[in-house]
């Protein structure tokens, strides 16, 4: 590259001295106080990554140690202290009174769904729609243990099966099978009558005999008619939702095996408040009694 | 064979940097002076007057009229309030300017620049004062120039002093229109105002400071990338500031009997606040502001001469004047032809006439879109988890969640219907009901309420797949006001 400076003939001005294939760059200088800028720049930069962290390079924190990381604590306890007067309204009061007042209703729904999602949704579902295997929905009008706000609020506080609790809810049910209560023909019929109890009967025989060894087993918690008990955690039988699976081979398998789902307590493990607000979220996810 | 020349030494070194050569405006008297002086008189009390406006928008509204609350994410301009979510509205008269900016520059150059920009209107202000305190060109090139004395020291303490004060009043005026202008203004006085006011007050302070007082020019030449694009905009029959050198050529002294009017008495380069010679004709850094114009139209007259030397002229007629002149010697009869030749400057053309469309386009889009504006609206959304519930009795429920905005003051309870297949029944948690069962979804003022509302098939219905049901709010009359269309989802089969 040619670097000879001339004055250009048809402007007056003189070249940078660069020239690519007979075309030569004029020099428009640019005001000294831009370069200067410049400059300044390069020096804030430089302060920069000598005080925070800058390079991709582990160890170089800066020397003002600072981290996003190292930074969230503080946010987060400031956030906590800006909600603590909410959060003690809402540790004070019942689920009931927090549904009746409207703004600590709303604020225990907008909590109540992050805190679901956060802890709950895992099982349950997003919306507490529920997923298969024992997972029981929320969103429906069919609960094991009850729908009321004290009913939900005991099963979140004290769990299911899990053994965290004194106070935690479901028995276990006997594996009629393993146990060698019934025999496999025995299981079979009695499934035959629990089917009935829903119109899905399909062996009249069968369900005559199951009926009797329905009476004998199962009615003590399931009720004669399969309507359930709450204080037992018995599901009911005689409705459209299966926790497990309605058809036969579902039922003929939780008859000769049993099933036992667990959910933790969160008792402890959870801000009352926050207990507070998931009992109010999930009664009005559209099954609150 | 090819010989390879040595690369011959630099002749001479030139600097890639220019340093900063300082402009000595010269005062001016004359009409385009006249005229930017009411401009600027004008604009500036409109930006320190407008925030102290009230408006009365009755309780629980901030009386101001005009105000960005950006705490409440409102936006007020007299009888007219915006929401975030309607902020195309400001887009819109963005683009409105911009175009109106395109069609002005077209037809009369830079005036933008000239009178109206704020960097030309606070600087106008700044030399005005600096005037008033260091004296004209000639005084102030002088201090500069002499002893670092008491009388530099006391005009320099003075004017900064002043610019500072103007600088503080510009960036405290931009706080008020982002908060009620005397309550700001007291916490200000009294030290009482949040950190983020006083960060904004003194950012806007520097800006003006440094831009008004420091950079003036230099932000016009090499910051703003208006003059960049302008040239896209001007062509031949705009109006630019316009040396008539057919005329002006060639220069001498005012006895010189060879000599054109112009006397080189160099009056249009000490006047201009960028410091070019528009005798070299269109250049970048011409602001277009008309001041040499004023300035030469003086000396013409002292001289006797007719007015007009430089002068807001069309580059045809230049052309046809330089054209028509070519060759003649200086003199009336050179004048009377230039002058003869020049036609009245052409408004319509395709360029014009494109703004125009555009213009009128864009303006009638955002008056429809502003007559079709909603102040109340109805959002339905449904669940996405679970999409439906399946119900003990074999029924089925779909959730959705409902917001009703209301734009205007007032509370309004509205009763809520559902259409769709009979037998649907619609359940709103927490409305109240109206004497004929309807749940009524009450507004909030400037506001918005949330409802979450139950939609059940009951068993028997058996809904399956998709479908349609229309959500629709009643007034007072039973009359439908708002309707919004969703689906009532079931299992596939």
């Amino acid at each position: 590259m040619a670097t000879k400076i001339e004055k250009d003939s048809v402007t007056g001005q003189m070249t940078t001295g660069h020239e690519w294939d007979g075309i030569k760059e004029l020099n428009t200088p640019m005001p000294r106080w831009w370069l200067y800028t410049f400059y300044a720049c390069i020096a804030f930069s430089l302060v920069w990554v000598v005080l925070y962290p800058a390079l991709p390079i582990t160890g170089a924190t800066g020397l003002l140690n600072w981290t996003a990381r190292g930074a969230l604590p503080a946010q987060q306890a400031a956030e906590r202290a800006r909600i603590e007067p909410m959060m003690a309204r809402l540790r004070a009061a019942t689920p009931e009174q927090i549904a009746a007042d409207p703004e600590l209703r709303g604020f225990a729904l907008a909590g109540g769904r992050v805190a679901f999602a956060n802890n709950c949704a895992g099982c349950h579902g997003a919306g507490g729609q529920g997923a298969p295997g024992g997972f029981p929905s929320l969103a429906d009008d069919d609960w094991i243990y009850g729908g009321g706000f004290e009913a939900i609020q005991h099963v979140i506080r004290h769990g299911v099966r899990a053994n965290e609790s004194d106070e935690q809810r479901g028995i276990a049910m006997p594996a009629f099978r393993t146990t060698g209560m019934l025999n496999a023909a025995q299981v079979s019929d009695t499934a035959q009558f629990v089917l009935s109890l829903t119109g899905r009967g399909t062996d009249a025989a069968a369900v005559t005999r199951g009926q009797a060894l329905y009476a004998e087993n199962c009615a003590s918690c399931h009720g004669d008619r399969g309507e359930g008990n709450r204080d037992l955690g018995a599901p009911r039988l005689d409705d459209r939702i299966w926790l497990y699976g309605g058809d036969k081979a579902a039922v003929v398998h939780s008859i000769a095996y049993s099933r036992a789902g667990v959910m933790p307590s969160w008792q402890g493990r959870l801000d009352p408040a926050m207990v507070n607000m998931l009992t109010v979220y999930v009664h009005a996810l559209g099954g609150g009694e | 064979m090819s010989v390879i020349q040595p690369t011959p030494p630099p002749v001479e070194e030139a600097s890639l940097y220019a340093s900063h050569q300082k402009v000595y405006p010269r005062v001016v008297k004359g009409v385009v002076r006249r005229v930017k002086w009411a401009v600027l008189i004008l604009l500036l009390g409109l930006y320190y007057i407008v925030p102290w406006l009230r408006w009365d928008r009755g309780p629980n509204a901030p009386d101001q009229a005009v105000l960005v609350d950006m705490g409440h994410a409102r936006l007020f301009f007299f009888w007219f309030e915006l929401w975030p979510q309607e902020i195309y509205f400001l887009t819109g008269v963005l683009v409105l300017a911009a175009i109106g900016l395109f069609a002005v520059t077209s037809l009369f150059g830079r005036v933008w620049c000239g009178f109206t920009c704020p960097q030309t209107v606070w600087t106008d202000l700044f030399m005005w004062i600096e005037r008033k305190i260091e004296g004209d060109r000639n005084a102030r090139i002088k201090l500069d120039q002499g002893p670092k004395d008491r009388a530099w020291w006391r005009a320099k303490t003075v004017k900064h002093a002043a610019w500072l004060a103007i600088a503080m009043a510009t960036g405290g005026a931009w706080i008020m229109y982002f908060n009620d202008a005397p309550t700001v203004t007291w916490a200000m006085l009294t030290g009482q105002a949040g950190l983020t006011v006083y960060g904004f007050f003194a950012l806007f302070t520097a800006t003006t400071y440094v831009l008004a007082g420091a950079a003036r020019e230099q932000v016009c030449t090499y910051m703003c990338p208006w003059p960049r694009f302008q040239g896209a905009m001007l062509d031949e029959n705009s109006l630019v500031v316009t040396y008539r050198d057919w005329r002006g050529e060639p220069r001498g002294k005012p006895n010189d009997p060879a000599a054109a009017d112009c006397v080189d008495c160099k009056a249009c380069v000490h006047v201009c606040p960028t410091g070019i010679d528009i005798r070299d004709g269109q250049q970048l850094e011409c602001i277009g502001c008309g001041l040499c114009v004023d300035a030469c139209d003086d000396v013409m007259q002292r001289l006797d001469r007719p007015k007009g030397l430089i002068a807001f002229e069309t580059l045809k007629n230049l052309a046809a004047s330089q054209a028509a002149t070519k060759g003649m010697a200086a003199g009336a009869e050179r004048l009377a032809k230039g002058m003869a030749v020049r036609t009245p400057q052409k408004i319509l053309r395709p360029r014009t006439l494109l703004y125009a469309g555009v213009l009128s386009a864009a303006a009638m889009v955002m008056l429809g879109a502003w007559l079709l504006r909603e102040t109340l609206t109805l959002t339905v959304l449904r669940d996405r988890a679970p999409l439906y519930v399946q119900l003990s009795d074999g029924g089925l429920r779909n959730g959705f969640t409902l917001k009703l905005a209301q734009k205007l003051r007032g509370e309004l309870a509205l009763p809520l219907v559902l259409e769709g297949p009979p037998g649907l029944r619609l359940l709103v948690q927490d409305a109240a009901l109206d004497a004929e069962g309807r749940p009524l979804l009450t507004t909030r003022e400037d506001g918005i309420t949330q409802w979450r509302a139950l939609v059940t098939a009951p068993e028997g219905m058996r809904l399956r797949g998709s479908t349609p049901i229309t959500f629709r709010l009643l007034d007072a009359q039973g009359r439908t006001i708002l309707r919004q269309s969703s689906v009532f989802l079931g299992p596939d089969r």
